[in-house]
């Protein structure tokens, strides 16, 4: 009798490490029915790993040194290095900080009263603006920088200034526009329109001769430098506070405004935003955009910091302090991975932009296990359970209650239009746009 | 290359033959409704929510251009991973076992003897017999079919690794025993004894008595939700949570004893088998059985589900085996049994070991095409069988009988490859802690248990107004039903004025004219009345008489 017949005989040599010290052997089958329930558990992970995000959010680092005597009103980084930023503040001190050490490396008082503005040069000094109708500039590296490389002298007191991306030029805001040389003691073009002053001046970083400026009239005005001309302004409903360029957009901008709302726009069409940032109660006092292009960041009066997606209308994170009082200045960080802001109450605070990230070095186990989570948590977002915990925030009372008024407040008001349009004739009362209603209007210059 | 090769080979390939016609098998699974399904996806409203991946041919009707691109890159990586998996085959290591018989010999003439003879001396060694005094014997393996358990009818319990022959408890209970199951690893054992289940660690210490199950006759441990469902003499089913020590709940099936038990490892559902011949399915999250199915004109002696969760075997004291669809409740085909199978096992390749007497038969590829022939038989003389077990990962059946417990050797019956993440044999008492511990923080909520295990993260497809509805029906009790019911009936009691709408009706329309509606109004107007009257009656606690047949012949009635 022959039989055919083989039977399953593992050998454990195969399986088992040949010496202690050795790491036994995963062997992989990935055959469904050897893993039953998979989207039960890949859903329990992604729960796991939603609360233990919330568990290990942290976004608070730390404050840089001391801090300023007075409220914070101006910050600048250096987009050509990593750990330095400076700040100023409403006594005219002027603090370049080490972002590694948190240690103050640098402090003058550089101007009588508030210092609104600053910003890096291409070699990497200093310039500041004030409200004493003075530009400095200041030699970070000199071991004693007591007193200013140079001074310009302007006709009335400065509130912002830009430096441009890549010749020695510089943009200040005043009662008029004016963009200056630095070997030069007097501006070399004015590129005012109309208002009679003007809060904000940013220089497009990748169409490098393009400026943005806000005004106190509720307009936000693109100039040209090459034709030493502004071309558009756009006027909304309110005032805007502060103006920062999409990194990675060129065409694109985000605009702080008074009405609570931060908005995007694409220069090429002012007539209509492209985003709108809803959440803050307060006004908007500063925007910054991640280096990234993906994220912004909103500093307001109502004492919080928001994080929002640039393609998302809501904030993804708020940041508050029982100490932190109104924001005047927040930037992102040139890694995209911290946040600075500064505050009336004079301290200049460091936030991780992810809470629950840590930068310190990972196993490359640990880097594998994140982004496995990330990927879990990405999707199930979805789920009820798992939205409902990512999105939970514990906010300030006055917040709070503020947000739950403006609901009431949106929602009467809405009612009412409603109610209107309901006893008008028909299509008299046209909807209006969330993207379009802060507009009041678009002009273009004539050349 | 010799012969054997070629032909192990082949079949290796056959074994596996791609995930691919699975998937196929798995898309034209049949929904249907049957029993309290409803309730199964109802539970799933709180874990619906995020989107499926829609198939390629539907992207391109949809507007949002970067929904659009999401999707399609979505799709590329679920069929990257696809491919990924198939190709993943390649690298499994071992090969299924096999038994082929030559010329006119017929597999399931070899016995164990020769068998043995003919096998390499790890797997000869794996064949044992013990020979125990009290019998008759339930078995258990462990997941990784490392350790096996055994319960004597008459207290003897001892669990111990059979292939180094280490024994780690032995005691004896001096009580009735009748069913024995291991938790989520070897560490801990549950044993249903006279009275109360039992929980005993590795050592055979008591570690806890569970006094709300009471007279259990079957168990079953759901590995990834942490459950252990027992079933007792008074027919009630009960879920104990072993990680946190909760019952989770206790359900009346209103059947009496519960004759056979096992679960589906697909979709963790159980299912229990009952003296009136029909086998009903369980979820903790339903109080009414999903599915019922009469299966035999008797007792059901015994039940399996096989590993991917499409067939199930019953056995009936009719002398039937028969084969289901769980996925369609239908019969695929039938076998028979000379005497009634006691109990039946399926191995994770699909092999179908009956035990029937002193007689064990298995059956290859018996499940999806009937077969005519066994693929082996064996005969343990004197000794009816009473637990028939496939050793996971193994070639190995265990066998528990009136005198004590063998072991026989089932070529092809083991799944061959195993996942060490999974289940591992070879793992060490590190890799055993990771195990538990990464168990129970991908621990499965009882209310993830569904007939379709997958709802989890679908689209609950239903209308808004429509799940509300369900779900409002699922959370209001029996009870606030019957209210609600009787507070649509109930007739308004009038405190004055005697004018109804269509006693007003009737009055004011002249009295001598009558047509159609005059007489419809009448007809209801004297409903209205009389339901007043009861209503009335009712409220005074004098006797209704309220006429039980319809109104085509309630003129017969009085």
């Amino acid at each position: 009798m022959k039989i055919q017949k083989a039977t399953l005989s593992r050998s454990s040599d195969t399986y088992l490490p040949a010496r202690s010290t050795e790491v036994s052997r995963i062997s992989r089958n990935l055959d469904p029915e050897i893993h039953p329930f998979e989207r039960a558990r890949e859903y329990t992970r992604a729960l796991n790993a939603t609360k233990l995000e919330r568990v290990f959010a942290a976004p608070f680092v730390g404050q840089l040194g001391n801090g300023h005597g007075d409220g914070v009103y101006s910050l600048a980084k250096n987009t050509r290095r990593i750990n330095a930023v400076a700040s100023g503040s409403g006594d005219g001190v002027i603090k370049l900080w080490d972002l590694t050490s948190r240690e103050q490396l640098l402090s003058v008082a550089a101007h009588k009263g508030i210092v609104k503005g600053l910003t890096v040069t291409l070699d990497g000094n200093l310039l500041s603006c004030g409200m004493d109708s003075t530009v400095k500039l200041w030699d970070v590296l000199a071991s004693n920088a007591s007193a200013p490389i140079k001074t310009f002298l302007g006709s009335s007191g400065f509130t912002g200034i830009d430096h441009h991306r890549s010749s020695p030029t510089f943009a200040t805001s005043s009662a008029k526009v004016e963009i200056w040389d630095l070997g030069r003691s007097k501006p070399i073009a004015d590129l005012s329109w109309g208002a009679d002053n003007v809060s904000t001046v940013k220089f497009n970083q990748s169409e490098q001769s393009i400026l943005a400026s806000a005004g106190s009239d509720r307009s936000i005005i693109i100039h040209d430098t090459r034709s030493s001309s502004p071309v558009q302004k756009l006027v909304t409903a309110m005032r805007t506070n502060a103006i920062s360029w999409n990194p990675m957009e060129a065409f694109v901008f985000a605009a702080a405004n008074e009405d609570y709302n931060t908005y995007l726009y694409d220069m090429r069409k002012l007539s209509r935003s492209l985003n709108v940032y809803k959440n803050h109660v307060k006004a908007v006092m500063d925007v910054d955009f991640s280096p990234t292009g993906q994220e912004l960041v909103t500093g307001s009066y109502d004492k919080t910091i928001r994080i929002f997606r640039t393609r998302d209308g809501h904030s993804r994170d708020i940041y508050h302090t029982k100490r932190m009082q109104r924001l005047f200045c927040v930037k992102y960080t040139m890694d995209s991975k911290y946040i600075i802001s500064g505050s009336d109450e004079g301290n200049v605070r460091i936030w991780r932009a992810d809470a629950a990230s840590r930068s310190n070095v990972k196993s490359a186990r640990q880097r594998a296990k994140l982004e496995y989570d990330d990927a879990l948590k990405e999707r199930y977002k979805n789920m009820p359970e798992i939205r409902r915990i990512s999105r939970h925030r514990h906010v300030p009372a006055h917040v709070k209650n503020a947000a739950d008024t403006m609901k009431i407040e949106i929602a009467s008001r809405e009612r009412k239009e409603d109610n209107m349009r309901k006893r008008s004739a028909k299509g008299s009362m046209a909807f209006s746009k969330e993207r379009e209603k802060h507009i009041v209007g678009v002009a273009t210059k004539d050349t | 290359m010799s012969a054997l090769e070629v032909e192990s080979r082949i079949l290796s390939k056959k074994t596996h033959g791609g995930f691919e016609e699975d998937y196929e098998e798995d898309k034209e699974e049949a929904v249907i409704a049957v029993g309290n399904e409803g309730t199964a996806g109802g539970a799933s409203t709180a874990l619906t929510g995020s989107v499926k991946p829609r198939p390629k041919k539907n992207t391109h009707r949809v507007k949002d251009a970067r929904l659009r691109q999401n999707l399609r890159r979505a799709d590329g990586k679920f069929r990257q991973a696809k491919a990924a998996v198939k190709a993943s085959e390649l690298l499994l290591q071992e090969e299924a076992g096999f038994l082929e018989a030559e010329g006119m010999e017929k597999t399931y003439k070899f016995t164990q003897e020769e068998l043995k003879k003919n096998v390499d001396v790890t797997t000869a060694s794996k064949a044992f017999d013990l020979t125990l005094d009290f019998g008759p014997y339930e078995i258990d393996y462990t997941t990784n079919g490392r350790k096996i358990l055994l319960g004597g009818r008459k207290g003897h319990i001892a669990s111990f690794d059979f292939r180094e022959g280490a024994l780690d408890a032995e005691l004896n209970v001096n009580e009735t025993v009748r069913d024995v199951k291991y938790l989520h690893n070897d560490q801990f054992f549950a044993v249903a004894q006279k009275k109360y289940v039992f929980i005993y660690d590795k050592t055979g210490a008591e570690v806890h008595c569970l006094k709300k199950h009471i007279e259990v006759t079957h168990m079953e441990f759901l590995k990834y939700h942490f459950l252990l469902a027992t079933v007792g003499n008074a027919g009630w089913l009960k879920y104990q949570d072993t990680s946190t020590g909760d019952q989770v709940c206790e359900l009346r099936t209103k059947m009496g004893p519960s004759t056979a038990m096992t679960h589906n490892a697909y979709n963790a559902i159980v299912h229990l088998g009952h003296s009136n011949g029909t086998v009903s399915l369980w979820s903790p999250n339903s109080t009414t059985p999903l599915v019922r199915m009469l299966c035999h004109k008797g007792p059901v002696q015994a039940i399996a589900v096989d590993r991917g969760g499409h067939y199930m075997a019953s056995a009936g004291a009719d002398g039937q085996l028969k084969i289901w669809d769980v996925r369609t409740y239908k019969e695929v085909h039938a076998y028979y049994t000379p005497t009634p199978a006691n109990t039946l096992s399926i191995s994770d390749r699909g092999l179908l070991a009956v035990g029937w007497g002193p007689h064990v038969t298995v059956w290859k590829d018996a499940l999806k095409v009937k077969q005519k022939s066994p693929y082996m038989t064996h005969l343990n003389p004197g000794s009816t069988i009473n637990d028939l077990r496939f050793c996971p990962f193994d070639d190995i059946l265990g066998m528990g009988h009136d005198g004590g417990l063998s072991s026989l050797i089932v070529p092809g019956s083991g799944e061959p490859n195993f996942d060490a993440l999974e289940a591992n044999p070879y793992e060490t008492v590190k890799q055993r802690r990771e195990t538990e511990v990464q168990g129970l923080l991908n621990k499965l909520k009882p209310e993830m248990i569904a007939l379709d295990p997958n709802f989890i993260g679908g689209i609950d497809a239903r209308a808004p107004d429509e799940r509300k509805q369900a779900l409002k029906l699922e959370t209001t009790s029996e009870t606030d039903k019957i209210k609600e019911e009787n507070k649509k009936l109930q007739v308004k009691a009038k405190t004055r004025g005697k004018n109804s709408a269509l006693r007003r009706y009737l009055r004011k329309k002249a009295s001598n004219v009558i047509d159609e509606r005059r007489l419809r109004v009448q007809e209801s107007w004297e409903k209205e009345k009389s339901m007043r009257e009861n209503y009335r009656k009712k409220q005074r606690g004098v006797a209704v008489d309220e006429v039980e047949v319809g109104p085509a012949l309630a003129r017969f009635g009085k």
